[in-house]
């Protein structure tokens, strides 16, 4: 009985987060404020934005309207597709809470990464609709969808920018700067990887060739 | 980038339509002689549209002394001229039936030249509908009007006006002739555009120059640049015309194969125009990509480098053929600028070509010359090649129906041909059927008509729902009035003084 309730009550706060994104929406100074500061954001509904999201983005290529979206299907992988989203993601939250956290950032990486993922809504929220809508336009009508397509990612990145702000308590000059920082930051983490992945292929491939070799000779 | 590397998936298709082509057909879909792009630009193998019905070499066309790098070819209704370059004469050949050609005669010299009277290098021949013969004289400077036995009328010379280089040769090379006598003609060396003559002789200016056009790259790379590198960089010139060929309506299509590879690569220039009486380029370019020939070219075994366009011909059903030289290929193309197919390549094998030199049509019948081979290849459309002539002249008559027809009879042998299918599509449109045309055109990708059959769709499909499209409108905007309303009174019965004091 109290587990149940218990069960209950995590769901309706879970949907209490939720329904606070679409807050966040209209109003991003004072959601984003709350959103950690009045603890109104929830892990679980960052979550559940960033799963629409990358359901948006699998989907567009399916259901869009051949007039906007041509896809060659031979060439389409969906884990990439799943992994420009969510790599992406990643970095920038590292990247992020690395340069913030020496510098009087407030917010923590769990909160980086929710403030981030509740700042996406807007995609999810815009294309699915122009996913309907992409289907009952000709090509006279473009310009609709392209304007909403544009604003989507517009309204995203507004959203986001004003986010770390919010979290880290920054002044927006000092926010500004710290995101292209941050987009720095993507860049050194990525060029880390790609080295620490050549490095280890080669190594693996010099073993290999070392065990075959041996392999060879015996 | 829609470019893509061609796949072997290509050729497994090729032979799925081989297997489903029947037996009536003599068509060869695997052997990748003809092949045309889809809308990916991956290449898609295709039946031939034409055979090889012969390759006519100087024995077979009974002549005495053999052709020696002959430059020139012309069709007149069925007799073909040919500039034997190399001995300096003109030869005169008659179709006699589908597979045979007769030698009928040798123009040597020109009777009452006062210049000579002899060719020296002929490059180009032509001959107008009221009886005479042009020759582009090339190494005599000149352009010789003749009439049909060869006497002497008159030439048309070098230029003496001062838009036209004095200090180089007029070396004509190639030569077209409106109904009105008029000589359109190409001059090495000489990249002003063609060089145009009155009937009388006059020159009247160029036609057609190509715009220089400059990029702020190179603005930026010549200010940063010393004088002396300045004076070694490339001067922007436009580009001379290789050849030209004028069409049934009398415009002139011109090629170009001075260009660059990046530049032809990325479309920033045309290298096949259609020219009017202004010199603007009228050619219709609504193909996926532009008119190039091969959309890619590699560099082995010994060619490499874009399609180079010796020559091209039109037919009156605006289907024109582009003769590239560095393959041997022949591309034709539809009056959209699509591609319809492309057929060919370099080798000794009949329908292949070592150095072709020019092309012309008689009727539906292709002519290929060969200077190093120094033989004329005829080729004949086969039943699928006819199949996509019937289906565009029927469709420019206005015999919708029955282009679509021959569109499904020309898919039922190539399911892999785009434009059978966007044919189909225009054809049900046209005939107001436009649910089914827009399966069609989506299917390959083509936009505009598919919003053109998609809005009439669309409007006949709101026609006729238009009594729900109301009552959800209304439905939509009443009842969440009367929920308002009756929420309200019960909110207001609720209130109500009369019992609140219970």
């Amino acid at each position: 009985m109290i587990a149940s309730l218990k069960k209950n009550q995590k769901f309706a706060e879970y949907k209490r987060s939720l329904r606070f994104a679409f807050y966040c929406l209209t109003h991003p100074l004072d959601g984003f404020w709350d959103l950690t500061h009045e603890k109104r954001g929830s892990i679980a509904a960052a979550n559940t934005i960033l799963i629409l999201t990358l359901l948006a983005r699998l989907m567009r290529l399916q259901f869009t309207g051949f007039l906007f979206l041509r896809v060659y299907w031979p060439e389409v992988n969906i884990l990439l597709q799943v992994g420009s989203v969510v790599f992406v993601l990643a970095i920038w939250c590292l990247g992020n809470w690395g340069l913030t956290t020496l510098f009087d950032g407030k917010g923590r990486l769990s909160q980086i990464y929710m403030a981030t993922c509740y700042g996406m809504l807007p995609y999810p929220l815009i294309q699915f609709p122009l996913i309907i809508l992409s289907n009952v336009v000709t090509a006279d009508e473009a310009e609709f969808y392209s304007v909403l397509s544009g604003f989507s990612l517009l309204w995203a990145a507004v959203l986001i920018v004003v986010a770390m702000a919010q979290i880290h308590e920054y002044k927006m000059s000092k926010n500004l700067l710290f995101i292209v920082f941050t987009a720095f930051a993507m860049l050194v983490i990525v060029f880390i990887l790609l080295l620490f992945f050549s490095m280890i292929s080669q190594g693996v491939a010099y073993f290999i060739s070392l065990v075959r070799e041996m392999l060879f000779r015996i | 980038m829609k470019k893509r590397l061609m796949r072997m998936t290509a050729c497994v298709m090729a032979a799925g339509v081989l297997a489903v082509s029947g037996t009536s057909i003599t068509a060869r879909a695997d052997s990748g002689y003809t092949y045309t792009y889809d809308y990916w630009g991956d290449i898609q193998y295709s039946p031939d549209a034409y055979e090889p019905t012969g390759v006519y070499t100087s024995a077979d066309l009974g002549l005495e002394v053999n052709m020696r790098a002959p430059e020139g070819l012309f069709v007149y209704g069925e007799y073909i001229y040919v500039c034997d370059t190399g001995n300096n004469r003109i030869l005169e050949f008659k179709r006699m039936d589908v597979d045979s050609i007769g030698f009928v005669r040798s123009i040597d010299g020109i009777t009452g030249d006062p210049n000579g009277g002899a060719f020296n290098s002929p490059t180009d021949v032509c001959v107008t509908a009221d009886g005479f013969m042009y020759v582009a004289d090339m190494n005599n400077n000149r352009v010789l009007k003749l009439d049909m036995d060869g006497n002497y009328i008159m030439e048309f010379v070098k230029p003496t006006d001062a838009t036209f280089d004095q200090e180089i040769d007029f070396l004509p090379s190639k030569i077209a002739v409106d109904t009105a006598g008029r000589v359109y003609c190409v001059a090495k060396n000489v990249n002003k555009g063609l060089v145009k003559f009155e009937n009388d002789g006059v020159f009247s200016g160029f036609v057609g120059a190509t715009p220089v056009t400059f990029d702020w790259t190179d603005y930026i790379w010549k200010r940063l640049a010393t004088k002396a590198q300045r004076e070694n960089m490339a001067s922007f010139t436009p580009t001379e015309y290789e050849n030209l060929y004028m069409d049934y309506e009398g415009f002139i299509y011109a090629t170009i194969t001075q260009a660059n590879e990046t530049d032809i690569d990325n479309g920033s220039t045309d290298v096949v125009k259609r020219l009017n009486l202004m010199g603007s380029d009228i050619l219709v370019r609504n193909g996926e990509y532009s008119i190039i020939g091969d959309l890619y070219w590699g560099d082995g075994g010994g060619y490499n480098g874009p399609s180079l366009f010796t020559d091209v011909t039109a037919m009156e059903n605006d289907i024109y053929y582009l003769l590239d030289k560095v393959r041997g290929r022949v591309f034709a193309y539809d009056d959209q600028g699509r591609m319809l197919y492309a057929f060919g390549g370099p080798g000794n094998m009949n329908g292949y070509f070592r150095r072709p030199a020019a092309i012309d049509h008689m009727g539906h019948d292709l002519l290929v010359l060969d200077s190093l081979d120094n033989a004329i290849t005829l080729f004949t459309p086969t039943q699928y090649g006819q199949l996509i002539f019937d289906a565009i002249e029927q469709f420019q008559d206005g015999f919708y129906e029955e282009s679509g027809a021959s569109w499904q009879k020309v898919m039922d042998l190539n399911n892999n041909y785009d434009l059978a299918y966007i044919g189909i599509g225009r054809a049900l449109l046209r005939q107001e059927k436009y649910e089914e045309a827009m399966e069609y055109f989506k299917l390959k990708y083509d936009d505009d008509n598919y919003s053109k059959a998609f809005k009439e769709y669309r409007k006949e499909w709101v026609e006729d729902h238009i009594g729900i499209i109301f009552t959800v409108i209304v439905l939509l905007l009443v009842v969440p009035l009367v929920i308002g309303r009756i929420k309200r009174v019960k909110w207001e019965i609720a209130k109500a003084e009369i019992f609140m004091k219970q």
